[in-house]
């Protein structure tokens, strides 16, 4: 048999963080993680251990950038509270929990995700939602670069990202499925364009929605864009109510638009870039 | 419409004397070289000279030889750059071969000898006497910790520090090869085999299909930049996880599986949609540095209960420092992939030129390693041309731990090197999703061959150790004094560590 045995990796010690366990306070089902200057294997490995025991509302307080929170985790119905700023590949993998974050959200969040949902009230930084095949991520502000880069959907499973703000380049880049969508209404940057350059390029896949107007300079080659119809919309209103719902806004006001929708021309686009040997 | 200039490769001749009209030819050709009316007619512009209908015609009437058309002679124009070019001007496309790199580069592990005991310590006969190849791969402790066993003897302490190795029966192992690349009947051969011979099998980045759970003990799972076919209930399944940086045979490009290989099953276990490509992008877009290296090893560790994390990467220029920066990233072991590693399909001159052979890669990366007091702290696996036990155990003798096979595996199971597996035709079932062909491999005979090639290999590799005088291979790994070169330059003698035969 070959096994690999679970074991806590040699503590290094980090600068500024300490290698201690997080202090716990719990109330029934629910509790309160202190993390302030606990370094991430410590948080994660207490997260872990609390909803392996049954707790179901994990309340993260102090958050300054631990990584990884929720990665993994698989317990549908689990709801961790992130107060502060969270880290990098925040619900990496996450199958089927919750993660609301007050604050900020640095880079990678919902990297590789499966399922469930994250919420973001503030901005979010570069590949966020990068191969996401499922659930969904609402960022309230702006977010960075190659957001939503890879998203893959699979029968039932349509990863969905909605980003209140405005987005940087390579947006949608490689995008094969699922629907990312951008509203431009919650942002640090109200001079710049709503997306920058390379906007879907390499998609082949899926769909994006973006509110307000995008040149085809901005776009990939293998994507168009045309105006949203009815049946876009018909697919955006539910995404932009829970938006609405999730961060406190006039969802009809949002739904008013302009939306236009960006798609590829191909899903197979470098079908004829090979000869054979 | 224009005739092309490019002539078939091949002729195919039939004694039709001895022809019993049969039919077998037609039905086993993948590629369609036969019609039939009354006897088969071959088309030779689609022969691949892979031998499927030359292997299975019942009155051994069929040859395949070379198109031997002359042309006048040019060293500097070959026939193959000369087709080249005709077939661009043809097509306007890349050229998309497959298999490894076949051309006259020096091949090193050609140019070394192992040596052998002779009067002055004695040699060892394995049949005989204990002879070690179990290997441990993964990070050692610095130190070993013992603790007593209460009947005054020692055993290893809890943990001890290695509880994050795979233990290995031999250390020969399956290098990535994906389904969706493979078959699934490909992928059950191996992982079956993987299975009985202790050793490990590694899905590439085309996810593990449900099939291949029982024997998920016995699978490296790999993470790409696709991210295809990973949840974390994979992620909990496998042996142990590997993030693909590289290929030998396309260093610093991605890869695209072409809808037409995407069937249902294929797409199940990818989780993505049937038909439409499956694109690897170039880069893992949030790896772009050591650094977003260590941060993606370290999000697969906490999302798969610290299993252990290997790096794949194509053997480059810089693949020492490369290769430290892995390890002190996190990785329990670095697998560098040579020059002549295979491929499922790539672009011909990425293949043909770019990276570099995996013997100096092997030698630069455990120097460097050993010098900078990090050679514990991750295993290396060597792969890219492994063609016998004699190259294993060079390139154990050159610094790696374990050897990964992939083209040798695929021969174990009819491959005949035809080079065409990115056109998804494969007559022995190997590289094609078409059910009519990926019948032809019984998973059972499948695992049997490659049982027999890796124990075969195995013995041999016993018999070295024997004829070098140790009985373990971890007496052999790096050990270069008991290698000699014979005709390499100065120079490479020197990044290998090796004197030249006589010294």
């Amino acid at each position: 048999m070959i096994k690999a045995a679970v074991s806590v990796p040699p503590a290094g010690v980090i600068e500024g963080y300490r290698q201690v366990a997080p202090v716990i306070e719990r109330e029934g089902d629910a509790a309160t993680v202190d993390t302030t200057g606990v370094y991430f294997q410590q948080l994660n490995d207490a997260i872990r251990r609390l909803v392996a025991d049954g707790v179901t509302t994990v309340r993260v307080t102090g958050a300054n950038g631990q990584r990884y929170i929720g990665a993994g985790l698989r317990v549908p119905g689990v709801r961790i509270e992130v107060h502060g700023t969270a880290g990098n590949d925040t619900a990496m993998f996450m199958d089927g929990a919750e993660v609301e974050v007050f604050g900020n959200a640095q880079d990678g969040v919902g990297n590789t995700m499966s399922s469930g949902r994250v919420i973001v009230h503030g901005d979010a930084g570069d590949v966020l939602g990068y191969g996401m095949r499922g659930g969904r991520v609402f960022v309230q502000g702006d977010v960075g670069y190659r957001v939503g880069i890879h998203m893959k959907a699979y029968e039932k499973h349509v990863p969905v990202v909605v980003c209140g703000g405005k987005a940087r380049d390579f947006f949608g880049e490689y995008m094969a499925g699922g629907v990312l969508v951008l509203l431009g209404v919650n942002t640090h940057f109200p001079e710049q364009p709503l997306v920058g350059g390379f906007t879907g390029a390499g998609m082949h896949g899926g769909v994006m929605y973006v509110r307000g107007t995008v040149e085809p300079w901005q776009c990939g080659a293998e994507v168009g864009i045309t105006e949203a119809c009815e049946e876009d919309l018909g697919v955006l209103r539910p995404l932009v109510e829970e938006y609405a719902e999730a961060f406190g806004e006039d969802a009809e006001a949002i739904m008013d638009g302009p939306f236009v929708r960006i798609a590829p021309v191909s899903h197979r686009p470098y079908a004829k870039l090979y000869a054979s040997m | 419409m224009q005739q092309t200039f490019v002539q078939p490769e091949f002729r195919v001749r039939i004694d039709y004397d001895k022809c019993h009209k049969c039919g077998r030819c037609v039905q086993q050709c993948g590629w369609g070289v036969y019609d039939f009316a009354e006897r088969p007619i071959p088309h030779d512009e689609k022969c691949r000279a892979c031998h499927r209908c030359v292997t299975y015609c019942p009155a051994h009437c069929i040859t395949i030889e070379k198109n031997a058309l002359a042309f006048r002679e040019n060293d500097n124009w070959s026939t193959n750059l000369v087709k080249g070019v005709w077939k661009q001007a043809d097509t306007g496309g890349v050229l998309l071969t497959s298999m490894g790199n076949p051309r006259p580069y020096e091949r090193i592990f050609d140019k070394l000898v192992l040596d052998a005991c002779q009067v002055t310590n004695p040699s060892i006969d394995p049949l005989r006497e204990p002879m070690e190849l179990r290997t441990y791969l993964g990070r050692k402790p610095d130190a070993v910790q013992v603790e007593s066993d209460g009947n005054g003897g020692f055993r290893l302490a809890e943990g001890g520090g290695m509880t994050n190795n795979l233990k290995l029966d031999t250390p020969i192992i399956f290098s990535p090869m994906s389904y969706g690349s493979v078959s699934l009947n490909v992928h059950r051969s191996l992982a079956m085999a993987a299975e009985r011979l202790g050793i490990l099998m590694n899905t590439g980045e085309g996810g593990l299909h449900e099939d291949l759970y029982p024997y998920q003990d016995h699978a490296i799972l790999q993470v790409a930049s696709g991210r295809f076919g990973l949840n974390p209930e994979v992620l909990g399944r496998a042996a142990a996880l590997e993030i693909k940086i590289g290929q030998g045979a396309k260093p610093g490009i991605g890869g695209h599986l072409p809808g037409e290989k995407i069937d249902r099953e294929v797409s199940a276990t990818r989780m993505i949609p049937q038909g439409s490509d499956a694109i690897s992008p170039a880069p893992h877009h949030d790896i772009y540095s050591i650094e977003d290296l260590r941060q993606l090893i370290y999000a697969i560790k906490e999302a798969s209960g610290y299993k252990p994390v290997g790096v794949k990467i194509a053997a480059v220029h810089n693949v020492a420092a490369i290769a430290s920066g892995i390890v002190r990233a996190g990785a329990d072991y670095v697998y560098l992939d040579g020059f002549r590693g295979g491929t499922g399909a790539a672009p011909a001159v990425i293949r043909d030129h770019i990276g570099i052979p995996v013997e100096v890669a092997i030698a630069a990366v455990d120097q460097r390693l050993r010098d900078e007091g990090i050679r514990n702290q991750a295993s290396i696996i060597a792969a890219g041309s492994i063609r016998s036990s004699a190259d294993a155990a060079k390139a154990i003798a050159l610094g790696a731990d374990v050897v990964a096979i992939g083209t040798a595996a695929l021969l174990a199971l009819g491959c005949h090197l035809c080079q065409s597996c990115h056109t998804g035709k494969c007559s022995w079932g190997i590289t094609t999703q078409k059910p009519e062909l990926t019948r032809r491999i019984d998973p059972e005979w499948g695992a049997e061959r490659l049982t027999n090639l890796v124990h075969a290999w195995s013995h041999e590799l016993q018999e070295i150790l024997g004829a070098l005088g140790v009985n373990a291979v971890e007496s052999l790994r790096g050990s270069r004094e008991r290698l000699r070169s014979i005709g390499l330059d100065e120079h490479t003698c020197r990044v290998l560590g090796v004197k030249p035969a006589g010294m």
